[in-house]
């Protein structure tokens, strides 16, 4: 047996056998569905039950389920199965009104923790290895998710938990750490308190892995931590809705993350539109459970955009890959009848070292025309040449052109003259009269 | 031999020329020379100043856009016909100006001015009798 995969069957499935298996299991969410009362209102109305399904377009008979949805029917409305086959919850943090909560029944939560298990393995880990998660634990997913997938691989796993960075620094050395999962700011963080400890990561630790995710890293960066620490990093896709960690990962290509599409189905469609996007095409993620009991999520919303990747990979598996995230749906504007996605022109414009992390979009109209200015803070590589500058602002022009299909304005600004990169900055400002 | 020029990234607002000047003036340092060349879109603010290294620090504490560059600086007399006679040395030798600032003290002259030719610009003077002046000697003007 190839000792690449942790469930070979079903990683490397045929495509038609899959997809086979997605109807099956669509057809049996849906059954399961409708015993909660959100599902049975939502599905009645519109007369979907196991047998409108008789292919994979048919999925888009169904009703999107969105975020708001969840808040609604807070905290139980979306619970399928009996509360006594309920063992546990989790919920997001509900800074804007009530909080989501999901449940999961004993099979949810064993099967959870087979989809980490699986990523675990993908990316090299096995039981002899040592893994310290440094998500926090309690309602964050990332933190008990992270866990049982660690130990169902038969990992030594360490519950960290986040936070006191000396005392994860003396973890790594005295337990033997090989691998951390960890926000990439905060692997920053570890190597530095490393250097002002005198400790180098790539002689004096056993570190071999690194799991991030959570926050958005371009790939330059995660080509740094690998440096730094001597390590391969990897990045992972999960939502406390979609259970958790684990529903996409990537594999040793390091070339996007294999989305699980045993246990979801996936769909990217046009945020306006709501119809499908081509492959290759960004657009909103939105996920289906196949493989969940207590409460099963039919075309929810993720609102986060990406795209997926067409072609086979090259490591065998059969399920999709998708993208990198490239920001959120509600960040998307459009003009003259073209979406636009901040991080297509955020890409383009960190790849110039003469420009720093932060800029400001602005959309306006003048003579009746929509047009685009882009913002862009100098970085200390300040040149004294004119021609040079200009050159750079036509370089950021002919790129952005080509990238969002339409010639933005560009204005150098001053280094601190735009919101702060960190947190949740203004990053478009739409002054149209008529959006 | 070349001097220390400020070059300085100013946006297009008003006031901000004055904000610039202000942090260098707080910071007590004094400016021997200036010019100031713009485009729709932003100015370069090119400074001779008495300290350009902390002059350069100062401004990157305040997150403004700058940079430290080598120009040469010239003096003569500020008399007919020498401005001419000084730029046919470059002229003869090929040397394009990029650009250049003049002022004058009494009957001295000195050009401050950017060429392609820095490398060569000892053998130049030497050979066409041109008078470079140092740093140290512009900021005891």
């Amino acid at each position: 047996m190839d000792n690449h995969y942790f469930q070979p069957e079903i990683e490397t499935m045929r495509r038609a056998d899959l997809e086979a298996l997605q109807i099956k299991r669509l057809k049996e969410s849906i059954r399961i569905a409708r015993q909660s009362p959100f599902y049975k209102a939502r599905l009645g109305e519109s007369g979907i039950t196991p047998d409108s399904i008789r292919t994979l377009d048919d999925l888009r008979k169904i009703p999107f389920t969105t975020k708001n949805d969840l808040r609604t029917h807070y905290p139980f409305g979306l619970v399928a199965a009996p509360m006594d086959q309920v063992v546990r919850l989790h919920s997001s943090s509900g800074t804007t009104g009530n909080p989501t909560v999901i449940c999961h029944s004993q099979h949810d939560l064993d099967q959870w923790a087979n989809r980490v298990a699986r990523c675990l393995y993908m990316v090299g880990l096995r039981d002899k290895d040592v893994f310290q998660n440094t998500s926090g634990y309690g309602m964050f997913t990332g933190g008990l998710g992270f866990q049982y997938g660690a130990e169902k691989l038969g990992a030594l796993t360490v519950p960290a938990a986040a936070g006191n960075t000396i005392r994860q620094i003396k973890f790594i050395r005295d337990f033997g750490t090989t691998a951390i999962h960890a926000i990439p700011s905060y692997v920053f963080r570890l190597y530095e308190v490393m250097k002002e400890m005198g400790i180098d990561p790539r002689t004096d630790t056993r570190l071999t892995t690194l799991i991030i995710g959570a926050e958005p890293h371009t790939n330059a960066q995660r080509r740094k931590i690998e440096e730094a620490l001597g390590v391969r990093a990897y990045n992972c896709f999960g939502m406390s809705e979609m259970s958790g960690p684990g529903v996409a990962f990537e594999c040793p290509e390091q070339n996007g993350l294999h989305l699980w599409e045993d246990c979801y189905i996936l769909e990217i469609i046009d945020p306006e539109t709501l119809e499908p996007v081509p492959d290759g095409e960004i657009g909103e993620m939105v996920l289906t459970t196949l493989d969940r009991d207590a409460m099963p999520l039919l075309r929810y919303r993720t609102r986060d955009l990406t795209r997926i990747l067409p072609g086979d990979c090259p490591c065998g598996r059969t399920h999709r890959r998708i993208d990198r995230l490239k920001g959120r749906s509600d960040d998307m504007f459009i003009v003259k009848g073209v979406n636009i996605f901040p991080m297509q022109i955020e890409k383009i414009l960190m790849q110039f070292k003469e420009l720093g992390a932060n800029y400001l979009i602005t959309i306006d109209t003048f003579n009746n025309n929509d047009e685009v200015l882009v913002e862009v803070e100098l970085s200390d590589l300040f040149t004294d040449d004119y021609s040079q500058l200009q050159g750079l602002t036509r370089e950021i022009t002919r790129q952005l052109k080509d990238e969002i299909l339409l010639t933005p304005k560009i204005k150098l600004v001053d280094k601190g003259a735009l919101p702060q990169s960190s947190g949740k900055a203004v990053r478009v400002k739409d002054l149209r009269k008529n959006k | 031999m070349t001097i220390k020029q400020l070059s300085v990234f100013l946006e297009n607002k008003s006031g901000r020329l004055n904000e610039v000047l202000d942090i260098l003036g707080k910071a007590d340092i004094r400016i021997i020379a200036a010019t100031v060349a713009d485009t729709s879109e932003y100015g370069i603010l090119r400074l001779i100043t008495s300290d350009t290294a902390r002059a350069y620090q100062v401004l990157k504490e305040h997150c403004v856009s700058a940079q430290q560059n080598d120009v040469i600086a010239l003096t003569c007399d500020s008399m007919a016909g020498v401005f001419a006679a000084q730029l046919s040395a470059f002229a003869q030798e090929g040397l394009s100006i990029e650009y250049m600032y003049c002022f004058s003290i009494r009957d001295k002259a000195f050009l401050i001015l950017r060429t392609s030719g820095s490398a060569r610009i000892d053998e130049v003077a030497h050979k066409y009798g041109l008078h470079i002046i140092t740093e140290k000697e512009l900021q005891q003007l």
